[in-house]
């Protein structure tokens, strides 16, 4: 070492530990950190054990035998398809009050939220849920799917599913990251805000139709960065912040070299 | 052969061949020298603000040269195609739609560099408005329309009606959802203009919207007259800054008869060449990495159509903003007409009101200061404390309006309700503005008063002495001359003063009604204010020993507010 750089450490030394400190703790967290539910190949459940895991985490406000209470809707005759949707999504069990139930990591695993729709399912009647068959994109019309989606969602979800507002702090989720089963299940059910389209609204069919315009939007996008897909308000904040600010930051660069 | 090109280098060993050749064959025809030698020493002063207009400029130049290459592929035509079902986009394919769409998505998915010239005019486009108000910005706030450049201000102006009017006509091209939204809202507008609208809107879209005329009559006044008059006002807004010679900030020898800078060859033209290619630049990566306007994501245009997160384009938003804000209920028929307030009010007379006031705001402040002298030299924007607020209140207005346009953007991404935004900002746009300029102004006069401050009592060091007797005291640094001048020398409006309603003939003063309006007006403008240092009173300062300390009488009077109420302070 020389005799310059005994004394002191470079000026770099406190970026390049914080580097390291942001890597080694991500890799612990990676390591570590609990695995998504792998969707298995199982398809019903076993209702006997979705009872008890209901009696346990959802009676309390549902009601035992999910006959409903002040607090929540009773859920006899909901269906399968639509506990699937609310467990698997994370909106139900429910962690607070509020204008809406948000999407977060769910608490149960694939195999526990079948048995719960498999319980809930033997109190009534109600929208099964759907196959692979029938929500495989591939087997769509992505451009039958953009014509249903725009007269049908666009309106509340955006143009190519971002989200958007509703009234009173509620609001039409993102679908980006949603799994193709989830839309099915929330076009057949119309959960929360979002009316339901059944299968004379929207047949099987057109219902994959809608997957496979969806599922189209995920792929690369042609022009470059998205920026969010939400319009003309994100091209504009972009274009003063990077566009007008890059420039203006250069005509200072400019105008200072003489003066 | 050999002979002759030794020679050559030897007889004109800088100048290729080629260029002086060129250079004097123009010279000999249309006295290109001596032009040329009048124009490459015209002295420009130097500032990164001046800059912003050429942004705008250079922006301007990207949009022709790419609208060019967009003409050559577009089809303004409302005629009904099937979009092929081999192409691309595949969630277009089939789909029924027009032809000025089809020719959009043909240009964007199939035409070589087609996506990216759309995606550097579009970005272009925003930076053309955005740096056209910056600007505008600068020459508010610096006070650089002031005589004798009001006209200039009003080109400026008309040049940025014109860019909305461009925005507007060429968003609408493509004919998808979106731009289809904007122009049903344009029809909304037109609409709500009593007891004309309704044939006004016919005449607009030749018969009922959204009709198959709108688009070819766009395209024409897009690509031919807009463009054509916009760069008739440029020549003339960059002539009128030739001839007027450019404004400069205050700084040490420059005053209302002098020009300091540089000169246009080779400073300027090394400088604004090199920035061209900078704008150029930045829009192309721009154009390269960030998609803008994916009309395919929107689809084509259907009247019965319209999705979350509907907006135009950022300088078309505070329209939006001011049609949401308003409440619905004020429609009222009478006799069978019908007046749509609701529409009327956020869409024509707030929007006609805010550039009213920018269009004018010139004129109204000449008229209160009655300043008939020219001025070249800028003001330091707390020293022109009132149209600094004035402005302030103006863009606290605009963001309103901006943020009120993308509420349910603000809604879903801050978690909020979007009822409370609404009403937050419906209370905003009354009081903000005030809140503003209160604000602004203290801010300016403050700002004024640590001028004063400075000049008489120098810059604080930090060093504190004690005296032989055990006094302490802080040494200043005093100002240097440089320093000095930019915060002395600038001139302080006071209130004009109403004459007599009747002289001592009994002659009534002329004028009348419009003056005392000018008066009121001017003491709004003017009351408050902080005179600038004068020498008699840097002299007294200076005299008092050498460590800046003046008598407490005198200190107390420092930074003192003046005001014209006559009462004694």
């Amino acid at each position: 070492m020389s005799a310059r750089g005994r004394g002191r450490r470079s000026r770099f030394a406190p970026m390049l530990l914080l580097a390291f400190a942001l890597v080694l703790v991500g890799g612990i967290y990676t390591a570590v950190a609990p695995n998504a539910a792998q969707a298995d190949t199982q398809t019903t459940g076993d209702a006997a054990h979705g009872e008890k895991l209901f009696i346990t985490n959802c009676a309390t406000c549902h009601g035992t035998g999910a006959v409903g209470s002040d607090l929540a809707p009773s859920l006899i005759g909901v269906g399968a398809a639509s506990v699937h949707f609310q467990v698997t999504t994370g909106r139900m069990p429910m962690q607070a009050s509020g204008a809406q139930a948000p999407a977060k990591p769910p608490q149960f695993d694939e195999s526990e939220a079948l048995d719960l729709a498999a319980y809930v399912a033997t109190l009534g009647p109600g929208p099964e849920i759907p196959t692979e068959d029938q929500v495989d994109p591939a087997q769509g019309s992505p451009a039958n799917g953009m014509l249903l989606f725009r007269t049908n969602c666009a309106m509340c979800h955006n143009a190519v599913g971002a989200g958007g507002a509703l009234t009173e702090g509620k609001y039409a989720p993102s679908l980006m990251e949603s799994t193709p089963t989830v839309i099915y299940e929330a076009m057949l059910t119309g959960p929360q805000s979002m009316p339901g389209f059944n299968d004379a609204t929207l047949t099987p069919d057109e219902k994959r139709d809608v997957i496979a315009f969806l599922m189209e939007q995920r792929g690369t996008q042609p022009g470059g960065f998205a920026l969010g897909s939400i319009g003309p308000v994100s091209e504009g904040i972009w274009v003063f912040i990077v566009g007008l600010g890059s420039l203006i930051g250069i005509a200072v660069w400019v105008g200072s070299r003489s003066s | 052969m050999t002979d002759t090109t030794t020679s050559a280098a030897i007889t004109e060993p800088i100048v290729p061949k080629p260029v002086s050749g060129t250079v004097d064959y123009l010279d000999q025809r249309v006295g290109a020298a001596s032009m040329i030698k009048g124009l490459s020493r015209k002295l420009f002063p130097d500032h990164w603000s001046f800059l912003l207009g050429e942004i705008a400029l250079y922006s301007f130049i990207v949009l022709l040269l790419s609208g060019f290459f967009l003409t050559m592929f577009f089809v303004p035509s409302m005629t009904e195609v099937h979009y092929p079902e081999d192409a691309l986009p595949v969630t277009m394919q089939g789909v029924e739609m027009s032809e000025a769409f089809a020719s959009t998505l043909n240009m964007s998915f199939h035409v070589r560099g087609g996506l990216l010239m759309r995606q550097i005019h579009h970005w272009a486009a925003l930076m053309f408005v955005g740096s056209m108000v910056v600007h505008m910005l600068r020459i508010f706030f610096t006070g650089a329309f002031r005589k004798p450049r009001e006209l200039n201000y009003l080109v400026g102006f008309s040049m940025l009606i014109l860019s909305l009017l461009a925005g507007l006509t060429g968003y609408s091209l493509p004919d998808d959802v979106l731009s289809g939204n904007g122009l049903r809202i344009t029809d909304g507008v037109v609409k709500s203009l009593p007891i004309i609208g309704s044939y006004m809107s016919y005449m607009v879209f030749g018969g009922e919207f959204p009709g198959t005329d709108v688009i070819p009559r766009m395209f024409t006044l897009h690509i031919l007259l807009i463009p054509a008059l916009i760069l008739g006002l440029v020549a003339l807004h960059l002539f009128l800054v030739f001839w007027q010679k450019h404004t400069q900030y205050p700084g040490p020898g420059r005053t209302d008869k002098n020009v300091v800078g540089y000169p246009l060859f080779p400073v300027y033209m090394a400088k604004a060449g090199g920035f061209f290619f900078i704008v150029f630049g930045v829009l192309a990566l721009m154009g390269a990495f960030m998609s803008i306007n994916s009309v395919w994501n929107y689809g084509p245009f259907d009247p019965a159509l319209v999705s979350a997160g509907a907006q135009p384009d950022w300088y078309m938003l505070f329209l939006e903003g001011s049609l949401r804000l308003m409440p619905g209920q004020p429609e009222f028929v009478i006799l069978g007409w019908t007046l749509s307030l609701n529409v009327l009010i956020p869409a024509v007379v707030i929007p006609g009101l805010l550039f009213t006031f920018l269009g004018a705001y010139p004129f109204i402040e000449a008229a209160v200061t009655k300043d008939t002298g020219e001025h070249h030299v800028l003001d330091r924007p707390r020293n022109a404390a009132t149209r600094t607020s004035l402005g302030a209140a103006f863009l606290s207005v605009f963001i309103v309006l901006l943020v009120a346009g993308a509420n349910d953007l603000v809604a879903t991404h801050f978690g909020l309700s979007l009822n409370a935004i609404t009403w937050v900002l419906r209370v905003l746009f009354f009081v903000l503005p005030v809140v503003v300029f209160v604000i602004t102004k203290r801010i300016c006069l403050a700002l004024q008063r640590k001028d004063r401050e400075v000049v008489l009592h120098g810059h604080e060091t930090g060093t504190v002495r004690r005296t032989a007797d055990g006094r302490f005291y802080e040494v200043h640094q005093p100002l240097d001359e440089f320093e000095r001048w930019v915060r002395v020398g600038h001139h302080v409006y006071r209130p004009l003063q109403l004459a007599p309603a009747e002289d001592a003939n009994g002659v009534r003063r002329p004028g009348g009604r419009l003056d005392g309006i000018r008066t009121t007006l001017s003491r709004f403008f003017y009351e408050d204010r902080v005179e600038p240092v004068t020498p008699a009173e840097l002299a007294t300062a200076h005299s008092h020993g050498e460590h800046d300390q003046l008598p407490a009488g005198e200190s107390s009077r420092v930074g003192e507010l003046t005001s014209t109420s006559g009462t004694s302070h």
